[in-house]
């Protein structure tokens, strides 16, 4: 510091105390201000992850190991107190299910996702950049194809291909995929125009280039906001065929054919409402996820956008 | 001509342009099906001929655009196909008409969806328009809380909650009916006592929906510049809202109304299954488990259809009380 000149600059002063924050630094601000909605849902998710990745290793028993005793209540309802949760129809442990069950829906529904973001965003972004004759056609075929209702089209499409678990990925990632598309070529529309963009064309960067170094960065935070929402809408989807009987197939453990499964007592649920718990607990594990990743995006659209009433 | 009505005929060409390529997507889901699928409905032990048969009567050895051709021409004269169940190996046919299988629950689906829409338009709209005009009050945020968790929310949750709620006893004197088993001879009263619990399952994910949207439209309305001036040359509040706000109100209200009505019906197919009701969604859905395509393809033609008309309804209704296009320059 003895060398430096003695002269006084605002300018070095100002520069002095303005130390450019790291990442982690302003992600712990952000935190720091996130409302208790958007904590109780990172928490949840959080959880739900660790069940995801850890499950097998917490599990009390294997995943399909059979019991004895089928259908028993809950052990606090009196049931036999070494299945927590009582067991299901042919006699398998329900929070070993549940604990499973986490791991293969959430998983599926990851996998679809990204997928979908893969096709509708790579389409969306060359469809932004290339306004020819392609855009017309990618996006009128998305006109065509989101005119069908996107449950109707999936259970079509499911007769024709049968109920597997690649065609179950492969079908819901192509239908969301029109979604993605429509939004990704949106935002990446009004990028697009900008000079710096031109100016990259320009110096003979190629289409990948373009797309991945000029505008991704720049449509970053309202492609991850729709991250989230694509997930949990895509999860209800695969949890509601599942449902239906049409999704992920036995002896896979899954939530939405657990929801299934269990209510097959429904209708006696006036003289016992117990009854009712085997349905209730898969589909509020469903339920409290879709909760949690709403509450997040919600904070993060209102952090990165100042959205107020746009939803 | 004058504006609105080649822009109301264009809307409807495309319409129309995009009921004909949905019926094509329908249609062909027939020719990808994989392999010889005359001896997957037939069974193993069927004769060649009896496979020879079907084949002949599937039109498979047709080509594809004279297919299409009969078959849509066939549905637009009310002839939806025959169904595949109830085909043997030895030749016999049991089976029974799509149209047959399909016409009592076609009207029980559009009862359920009806019932629903009566309650469930009202009640949102004034929940969305007084949550609008309060905005940011305690009611308001309220609402939105409210309705942001049961969006989340899958249908079949909201269902189980409230069989637990209202059939299972928790509440003392309520018990609902958990079985919406409806049919034809039923009173009208019986049959409303029988879908009341489906109607409010779909009721509170339909009003989420639509209240929310509702509410983003009024208050987008609201911030526009000649409201504003309206306010500021003195006009009062009920007038600034019923002589400049609605007329440019009509055509967000409609579409909200269309798009969840177009909504309701989608989501109509999980709250059948959860309730047992005798619809076209349970239809569907058994019709795919049991790959019975022709089923599949008439259940998912009235879907769609009622989607893209529901949608189109909307639009029209856009630009006919759209106040620019109403007094071109």
């Amino acid at each position: 510091m003895s060398d430096a000149p003695q002269t006084y600059s605002a300018a070095a002063e100002v520069g002095q105390v303005l130390t450019r924050r790291g990442r982690l630094e302003r992600a712990k601000i952000a935190l720091r201000k996130a409302p208790i909605s958007a904590w109780f849902g990172m928490i949840v998710i959080a959880f739900y992850g660790l069940v995801a990745v850890f499950g097998p290793f917490f599990a009390p028993y294997g995943e399909a190991e059979v019991f004895a005793k089928a259908d028993e209540p809950w052990s606090v309802f009196g049931g036999n107190p070494a299945h927590f949760f009582g067991t299901d129809q042919i006699g398998r442990d329900v929070l070993t299910r549940l604990i499973y069950g986490a791991r293969n829906t959430i998983g599926i529904a990851l996998i679809t996702t990204a997928l979908s973001f893969t096709i509708g965003g790579s389409l969306g972004l060359i469809a932004a950049i290339n306004r020819s004759w392609l855009d017309q056609i990618l996006s009128r075929g998305v006109d065509v194809l989101m005119s069908i209702p996107s449950l109707i089209f999936a259970l079509m499409l499911l007769s024709i291909f049968g109920s597997s678990i690649p065609s179950l990925i492969l079908i819901i990632a192509v239908l969301d995929a029109t979604r993605v598309f429509r939004l990704t070529r949106s935002v990446a529309a009004n990028v697009v125009v900008m000079d710096y963009v031109e100016a990259a064309r320009l110096r003979g960067e190629g289409l990948g280039w373009v797309m991945r170094r000029e505008i991704l960065p720049n449509i970053t935070p309202p492609l991850v906001a729709e991250f989230g929402l694509r997930f949990s809408f895509v999860f209800l989807t695969i949890a509601s065929l599942s449902f239906l009987g049409l999704g992920i197939q036995p002896p896979t453990a899954d939530w939405g054919s657990m929801v299934r499964d269990g209510s097959r007592f429904i209708q006696f649920v006036a003289y016992d409402w117990t009854l009712a718990l085997p349905s209730l607990l898969p589909a509020g594990a469903v339920a409290l996820l879709t909760v949690a990743v709403n509450f997040v995006v919600d904070w993060f659209l209102h952090k990165t956008s100042g959205l107020r009433d746009e939803q | 001509m004058h504006p609105i009505l080649s822009t109301v005929l264009q809307r409807l060409g495309l319409g129309i342009l995009t009921l004909f390529l949905v019926s094509i997507i329908i249609f062909s889901s027939i020719a990808l099906l994989p392999g010889d699928f005359g001896e997957q409905v037939l069974g193993q032990s069927a004769l060649p001929e009896t496979v020879d048969a079907f084949r002949r009567e599937l039109g498979l050895d047709k080509p594809a655009w004279l297919r299409y051709l009969d078959w849509i021409g066939a549905i637009l004269q009310g002839d939806l196909g025959t169904s595949f169940s109830g085909r043997a190996s030895s030749g016999n046919d049991s089976s029974r008409t799509v149209w047959e299988l399909i016409s009592p629950r076609l009207s029980n689906t559009l009862f359920l969806a009806g019932v629903t829409a009566i309650i469930a338009v009202p009640l949102s709209l004034f929940l969305g328009i007084t949550a609008a005009l309060k905005r940011n009050s305690i009611y308001d945020r309220a609402v939105n809380a409210v309705t942001l968790t049961t969006i989340s929310f899958p249908e079949f949750f909201i269902a189980y909650m409230l069989i637990v709620l209202l059939a299972g006893g928790v509440i003392p004197g309520v018990a609902l009916p958990t079985l919406a088993n409806i049919t034809e001879s039923m009173p009208l009263g019986e049959r409303l006592f029988k879908i009341t619990l489906p109607v409010i399952t779909m009721t509170l994910v339909i009003v989420a929906y639509m209240m929310r949207m509702t509410r983003a439209a009024i208050i987008n309305l609201l911030a526009s510049p000649y409201i504003e001036m309206a306010q500021l040359k003195g006009a009062s509040k009920t007038r600034v809202i019923l002589k400049h706000a609605l007329p440019n109100a009509w055509a967000p209200i409609a579409t909200v109304i269309a798009f969840n009505l177009a909504y309701l019906v989608v989501g109509v197919v999980v709250v059948e299954v959860v309730f047992v009701y005798p619809g076209v969604g349970q239809l569907m859905v058994d019709s795919v488990s049991s790959r019975d395509i022709p089923v599949a393809q008439a259940c998912a033609l009235f879907f769609a259809a009622t989607y893209i008309i529901l949608n189109l309804l909307a639009d029209l209704i856009g630009i006919i009380t759209n106040p620019r296009l109403l007094h071109p320059r």
